[in-house]
């Protein structure tokens, strides 16, 4: 089984994106990027298959400018077979990621697709499940576990109660929660031999899909600010403030 | 224009999330008529609680198996075979429908407007992105539109309507997946994303059983709910459904506790909107202290016995 992995270049978890004046969108020039960190658990649980037997080959596929080749190098470093990218320029919205994510896969044929639950810039957490919308596949969001059984999967999800247990019918699509596992680091001998690893160069148009946005983005601004408030010295003044002055008690 | 708002039930009761929903669904200007998905007996309760909500102009039900556990695949083709008949697709941004809207959106070639703060229009919205450190305007440009709903954003809508109760027109399952088991705890504390104040507990909790020691009486004082950062859920002090965050549950109190949590921004993102913040901590630089109207600099493994006690005194 062949198990494909779209991974998504986006801010680095630690920065703290600012509003560009002038409401365009946030100021992306000199700031670190990253792979999206569900993507990176998304490659782990990939790797996990192919160690324990139950995967022949890790592809990973990026949507975005050529710096994305840089996050599928990550994810050839932590130990994927080989990638793709698809040069985009702009703004490729979720519903274009998964149209062109179908083309790849109608031409891979993967057993299984591991996606992020979310990209942590746009927080979208859409494109998986509109990729098993677009192939008529299985789908189970929110991976906390995740065990192979013949060509079949049964996923445990993390949902808004606790926890719920699917069997889905393979081929399916599968997304990743925090929980799955803690993502390898790449060893430097695994960040070497990487770049001897392929990646295929392709563009949206030889996937023929219209990635118009569909959403017209008019404006990008700061939220509302919240000031510092004050500091008690003991319990007893946090009680008396919270009694009588901010009235929550 | 005539909008299709999605319900959100636990085959008993009508949760609020749904009834928040229905605000922003409102505000879109149409029609609003509510589908009632489940399965076996509670889904009738739901829908007669729907019906009686204000603004609701009809409830449509559906009830089978195929409903019984929320899986995607079913609720999807339900929802899309009723597409014909509605303009706008309305759901709140809860685990269930994060699920299933986009593959709603995919099947009708819509791009999903994901977790709205504000209508600004019937075509134009406001949306958190980066963790909530930048708020978009988009304008949707597609025919129809999907649209998921931040309930913490919105007022819950209250009852006053008697609207009719009809059975959905049904649609086959496509039988892709099958339900197994849940592990859904069973608590009589609040629920998150509902309650009106919240005590949250992070890493320095150190285990569950010092979660149930000290977090769990002061909550219990303040008839609060119970969450966590994602460090705690992580090491295993607390389950998963209990995480604050930007990629956990989006909550917004009206008094957050937020005991030996540091303040990362993806927490900040799932609580900063609270109208009163509590932060006990022993690090005076914390960056929970940035947000927090109250804050202690302590120890919490005194502080919030002291505080427990203290509010028993006052007949909490
Ligand atoms: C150069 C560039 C500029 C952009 N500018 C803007 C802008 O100005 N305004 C704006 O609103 N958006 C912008 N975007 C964001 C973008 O166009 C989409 O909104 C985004 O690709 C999809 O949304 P999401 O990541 O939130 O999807 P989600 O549904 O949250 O992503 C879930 C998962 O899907 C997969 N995935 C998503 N995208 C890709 C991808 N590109 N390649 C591979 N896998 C992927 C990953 O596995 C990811 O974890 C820009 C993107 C790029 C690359
Ligand atoms: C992709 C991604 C998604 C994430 N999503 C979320 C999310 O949804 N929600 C979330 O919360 N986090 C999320 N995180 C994690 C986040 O970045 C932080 O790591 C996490 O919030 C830290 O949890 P914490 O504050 O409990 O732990 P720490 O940062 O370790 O803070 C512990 C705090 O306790 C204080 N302390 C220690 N002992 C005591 C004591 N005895 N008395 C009082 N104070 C004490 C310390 O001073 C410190 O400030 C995410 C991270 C990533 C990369």
């Amino acid at each position: 089984m062949k198990v494909l992995v779209p991974v998504k270049r986006v801010v680095d978890y630690n920065v703290k994106v600012r509003v560009k004046s002038d409401g365009t969108g946030v100021e992306l020039a000199n700031v670190k990027m990253s792979m999206n960190p569900f993507d990176e658990i998304a490659v782990e649980e990939a790797l996990r298959l192919k160690e324990a037997g139950k995967a022949t080959e890790v592809v990973v596929v990026s949507i975005g400018p050529a710096q994305a080749s840089e996050t599928i190098r990550t994810g050839l470093a932590m130990g994927a077979d080989r990638g793709i990218l698809v040069k985009a320029e702009g703004n490729v919205e979720p519903l274009a990621v998964a149209k062109i994510l179908k083309a790849v896969v109608e031409a891979e044929q993967p057993g299984l697709v591991i996606l992020g639950k979310q990209a942590i810039d746009d927080d979208s957490n859409q494109t998986g499940q509109m990729l098993a919308a677009l192939l008529g596949w299985s789908q189970a969001t929110f991976a906390s576990k995740l065990e192979v059984e013949g060509s079949d999967f049964k996923v445990t999800r993390e949902v808004d109660g606790g926890l719920q247990t699917i069997k889905l019918k393979g081929p399916a699509i599968v997304t990743t929660d925090l929980r799955l596992n803690e993502p390898r680091y790449a060893s430097l001998p695994n960040i070497m031999k990487a770049k001897k690893k392929p990646i295929d160069d392709k563009s949206v148009a030889d996937y023929g899909v219209d990635v118009t946005p569909r959403l017209e983005v008019l404006k990008t601004a700061e939220p509302a600010g919240r000031k510092a408030g004050v500091k008690v010295k003991d319990v007893a003044e946090l009680v008396n403030k919270l009694k009588t002055e901010a009235g929550v008690l | 224009m005539t909008t299709l708002l999605i319900a959100e039930h636990d085959h008993e009761t009508l949760k609020d999330s749904t009834n928040k929903a229905l605000t922003a669904a409102s505000q879109l200007g149409g029609d609003v008529h509510v589908l009632v998905a489940g399965g076996g007996q509670g889904t009738k309760a739901a829908a007669e609680a729907a019906a009686k909500l204000a603004g609701v102009s009809k409830v449509l039900v559906a009830e089978g198996p195929a409903y019984e556990h929320d899986l995607a695949e079913p609720l999807a083709a339900l929802i899309v075979a009723l597409a014909p008949g509605y303009d706008a697709f309305v759901a709140p941004a809860t685990s269930r429908f994060k699920n299933v809207m986009p593959r709603v959106a995919a099947l009708l070639d819509v791009m999903q407007v994901s977790e709205i703060i504000k209508v600004v229009a019937p075509d134009t919205y406001e949306r958190p992105i980066y963790a909530g450190n930048a708020i978009q305007t988009v304008k949707s440009k597609d025919a129809k539109k999907v649209i998921t709903v931040r309930t913490s954003t919105f007022a819950a809508a209250g009852e006053g309507g008697s609207a009719a109760i009809e059975n959905a027109a049904s649609a086959a399952d496509p039988g892709l997946s099958t339900f197994v088991g849940e592990e859904v705890a069973k608590s009589d504390r609040p629920e998150l994303t509902s309650a009106k104040i919240i005590v949250s507990g992070g890493r320095a909790m150190q285990s569950r059983e010092n979660f149930a020691k000290y977090i769990e009486p002061l909550a219990d004082k303040l008839g609060a709910g119970v969450g966590a950062s994602r460090a705690a859920v992580d090491a295993g002090y607390a389950p998963n459904d209990w995480q604050v965050g930007q990629t956990g549950k989006v909550v917004a109190p009206e008094l957050y506790v937020a005991v030996g949590i540091s303040g990362a921004i993806q927490h900040l993102a799932g609580m900063k909107d609270s109208k009163v913040i509590v932060a006990i901590n022993k690090d005076e630089d914390a960056p929970i202290f940035q947000v927090a109207d109250y804050g202690l600099v302590a120890d919490l493994y005194q502080a919030v016995p002291e505080l427990t006690e203290a509010l028993g005194k006052l007949g909490k």
